[in-house]
C-alpha cells in the first residue's frame, strides 16, 4: 500500500511539484476565464499560459538547484 | 485515420518504455534467483492489474460526463507528461544523468543476491515480491496511458492493441537478448512520449474547461484537432529553447 501511495507521488509529482502546482494554477484562471466569456479564443491563451507556466518551472528548478 | 494512427504511435511508444523497465526488473530477478517465483510475481500483477482496470475502467466510461473527464484525464496526462519533457529537457541539457537500464539490471541483481532465501507459499518471496511490484506499477502506467488515450479518442480497443503490441515486442525482445534492453534509445523515446503526452494533455484539458460553461459542452479549439499540430510545435520548440538556453554544468575539478 505504501509502495502504491509513492507510485502515486512520483507519477503525478515526481521530482518537482512545481510542474504540477503551476498546470493546476494556470487551468484554474482558465475555469475562471473560460467560465467568464464565451467563443473559442480562450484556449489558445491557455495553452500559451501552460507552455510560459512549464518555462518558469524548469528554469526555477535548474536556478534553484545551481 | 490519421487520429487513430497518432494514437496507436502514442500509445505504442509510451506502453513501449514501461514494459521496458518492468523487463529489466523481471530479467535481473529471473537470472539470479530463479524464474518460478519472479514469474508466478508476474502472472499475481497481471490478475491484480485486469482487475484494477476492469473498475477503473468500468467506473470512468459509466458516471463521469465527457467534458469532466476531458478536463481530469487531460490534467493527469499534462502533469504526467510535463514531468517527462522536464526529465528529458535537463538529460539533453546535461543537467541530469541519462537513465541506463543497464545500470538498473545491475543494481536489482545487486539487491537480488545480498538478501537470504525467506519462502513463503512454497515461492522465493523476494523476487515475487519484487517482480509483482515492477510489473504492477509499470503495468497501472500502461492500463493509465490506455484508458485516457482511448476513451478521449474514442478507441480503447486500438489504444488496447497498439499496448499489447509494444508488451509482446519488448518480451520477444527480451527472449532472444537475455538482458535488458539497453540498446533502445529510451531517452529518446521518453522525450517523444513526453511531448506527445504535453500535447494531448494540453489539448484535452482545456477542451474540458468547457464544462464550466452552461450546457457543460467541451470547449472547441480554433482549427479543431489541427490544433494538435500547433500544440506539438509549440511544446518541441519551448523545450529545444530550454535546452539550449539552460546553463550548462560547470566542468568537474580536477
Amino acid at each position: 500500500m505504501k509502495a502504491f501511495g509513492r507510485f502515486w507521488w512520483d507519477f503525478l509529482i515526481g521530482d518537482d511539484p512545481k510542474i504540477a502546482v503551476s498546470v493546476l494554477v494556470v487551468l484554474v484562471a482558465g475555469a475562471i476565464v473560460v467560465a467568464a466569456t464565451s467563443g473559442g479564443w480562450p484556449a489558445a491563451a491557455i495553452a500559451g499560459a501552460l507552455l510560459t507556466a512549464f518555462v518558469a518551472a524548469v528554469v526555477l528548478d535548474v536556478r534553484h538547484n545551481r | 485515420m490519421s487520429a487513430t494512427w497518432g494514437l496507436v504511435g502514442a500509445t505504442f511508444t509510451a506502453s513501449f518504455v514501461e514494459f521496458v523497465e518492468a523487463l529489466t526488473i523481471v530479467l535481473a530477478m529471473g537470472l539470479t534467483r530463479g524464474w518460478r517465483s519472479t514469474l508466478a510475481g508476474v502472472a499475481a500483477a497481471a490478475v491484480a492489474l485486469a482487475a484494477f482496470t476492469a473498475v477503473a475502467g468500468y467506473a470512468i466510461a459509466t458516471w463521469v460526463p465527457r467534458s469532466a473527464l476531458q478536463l481530469a484525464i487531460g490534467t493527469l496526462l499534462l502533469i504526467f507528461g510535463l514531468q517527462w519533457l522536464r526529465k528529458a529537457v535537463l538529460r539533453s541539457a546535461g543537467l541530469k544523468s541519462l537513465h541506463d537500464e543497464d545500470e538498473e539490471f545491475r543494481e536489482q541483481t545487486r539487491v537480488a543476491a545480498a538478501f537470504a532465501d525467506e519462502r513463503r507459499l512454497g515461492l522465493d518471496w523476494l523476487p515475487f515480491v519484487v517482480s509483482f511490484k515492477g510489473v504492477f506499477l509499470e503495468g497501472a502506467e500502461v492500463v493509465f496511458i490506455v484508458i485516457t488515450f482511448g476513451l478521449n479518442a474514442n478507441n480503447v480497443p486500438a489504444a488496447a492493441g497498439a499496448a499489447a503490441a509494444a508488451g509482446v515486442l519488448v518480451v520477444l525482445l527480451g527472449l532472444l537478448a537475455h538482458r535488458p534492453l539497453a540498446r533502445v534509445p529510451e531517452n529518446t523515446l521518453k522525450y517523444a512520449v513526453g511531448l506527445v503526452l504535453a500535447t494531448y494533455g494540453t489539448f484535452w484539458s482545456v477542451e474540458g474547461l468547457g464544462i464550466f460553461r452552461p450546457g457543460a459542452a467541451s470547449l472547441a479549439w480554433p482549427g479543431g484537432d489541427w490544433a494538435l499540430l500547433v500544440l506539438l510545435a509549440a511544446w518541441l520548440l519551448v523545450s529545444r529553447a530550454l535546452v539550449a538556453l539552460l546553463p550548462s554544468p560547470a566542468p568537474a575539478a580536477v
